[in-house]
């Protein structure tokens, strides 16, 4: 990928996650402990301080690069979550990009976020956005049917009770409230395939 | 560098890592390698990787280190601390499922008594519903 690409679609990302702070640490006031803006806009302001160095390298080592400063900045379990996604679809970038290869390495990444989170489908997380997107991706649908997965999904959150993170805490309170990472994660899949679309 | 298995505080807050290590101080004094640290990067509530791995070192013994931490994110931060340290000492740095307070002072005598790290966890893991 063409490093003027990646550093339009990670400063578009981060400019998207800070301009959310507000929107984020509400849904998060709401079911667990009120920092998910505040702690997303710490980490997307490290990677733009550090964007000249990162978007120098190669896409894999860039994303790494990109992970590795979200797991050193954010300082929630945002940070490692987020964090390991990019360094694992960094690792598994494959060397002539297409839909297949992609749609692999996201799977590998989000494999390593059910890992890092012990979490699966279902339970209330931002993997409950990524899971279908990364399929709608894979069964070759448009960027604006991806787009349309995820926000379904985000709002398919509402419903759930939550049973990782602080949010299960609540039990069945939790239920009521769209998730926070659900949130910020169909916000990234949403500015991404905008930016795609105006690159076609 | 002391034969004795070492402790590592991680809270979300500086004041509650720094209380429960002075609980853990009255308890054993400074027989055992302690350290302790709270906060994420800009010094709010949360925790910090660096913070972590420094935390880790300055406690570090030949048996190894017991981590006791709050809430996720300071679990979450601290694996990930464990998996940046060098390889060899990755499996000498475990994290107790063990409430911080009851469980960093029950390890932490546990470790003065002179027990391997298995044991230090298993102690203040008992402290745990199962």
């Amino acid at each position: 990928m063409d490093s003027d690409l990646t550093r339009k679609l990670i400063e578009t990302v981060a400019q998207s996650l800070i301009a959310a702070e507000e929107e984020l640490t509400a849904l998060d006031q709401a079911i667990g402990d009120g920092d998910h803006g505040i702690n997303m806009k710490r980490g997307a302001t490290a990677v733009l301080d550090g964007l000249d160095g990162i978007v120098e390298k190669p896409t894999g080592e860039a994303l790494k690069a990109t992970g590795m400063q979200l797991v050193m900045k954010v300082g929630g379990a945002s940070g490692p979550l987020y964090g390991t996604l990019l360094m694992s679809l960094g690792k598994a970038w494959p060397e002539s990009l297409d839909r297949a290869g992609l749609a692999g390495a996201l799977e590998a990444a989000l494999a390593a976020v059910k890992a890092r989170g012990k979490s699966d489908l279902g339970q209330k997380t931002m993997l409950d956005v990524l899971g279908p997107a990364i399929e709608a991706l894979a069964a070759g649908k448009s960027l604006e049917e991806i787009t349309a997965v995820a926000k379904a999904a985000a709002e398919a959150t509402v419903p759930m009770q939550a049973v990782r993170g602080r949010a299960s805490f609540l039990g069945e309170r939790s239920i009521g409230h769209m998730d926070p990472g659900a949130r910020s994660s169909q916000l990234c899949i949403a500015v991404i395939c905008e930016v795609l679309e105006g690159v076609q | 560098m002391s034969d004795k298995v070492g402790i590592v505080i991680v809270s979300h807050s500086p004041e509650v890592a720094r209380g429960t290590a002075d609980m853990v101080r009255q308890m054993v004094g400074t027989a055992v390698p302690l350290a302790h640290c709270g906060g994420n990067p800009d010094g709010g509530l949360g925790t910090d990787i660096a913070k972590i791995i420094a935390a880790i070192d300055e406690a570090w013994s030949e048996a190894g280190v017991a981590l006791f931490v709050d809430l996720g994110g300071a679990e979450t931060n601290s694996e990930m601390a464990i998996e940046m340290l060098p390889e060899d000492r990755q499996a000498r740095a475990v994290i107790c499922n063990a409430p911080l307070v009851e469980g960093a002072i029950m390890g932490a005598t546990e470790a003065w008594g002179g027990a391997s790290l298995d044991e230090v966890r298993a102690t203040a893991e008992e402290l745990s519903p199962a």
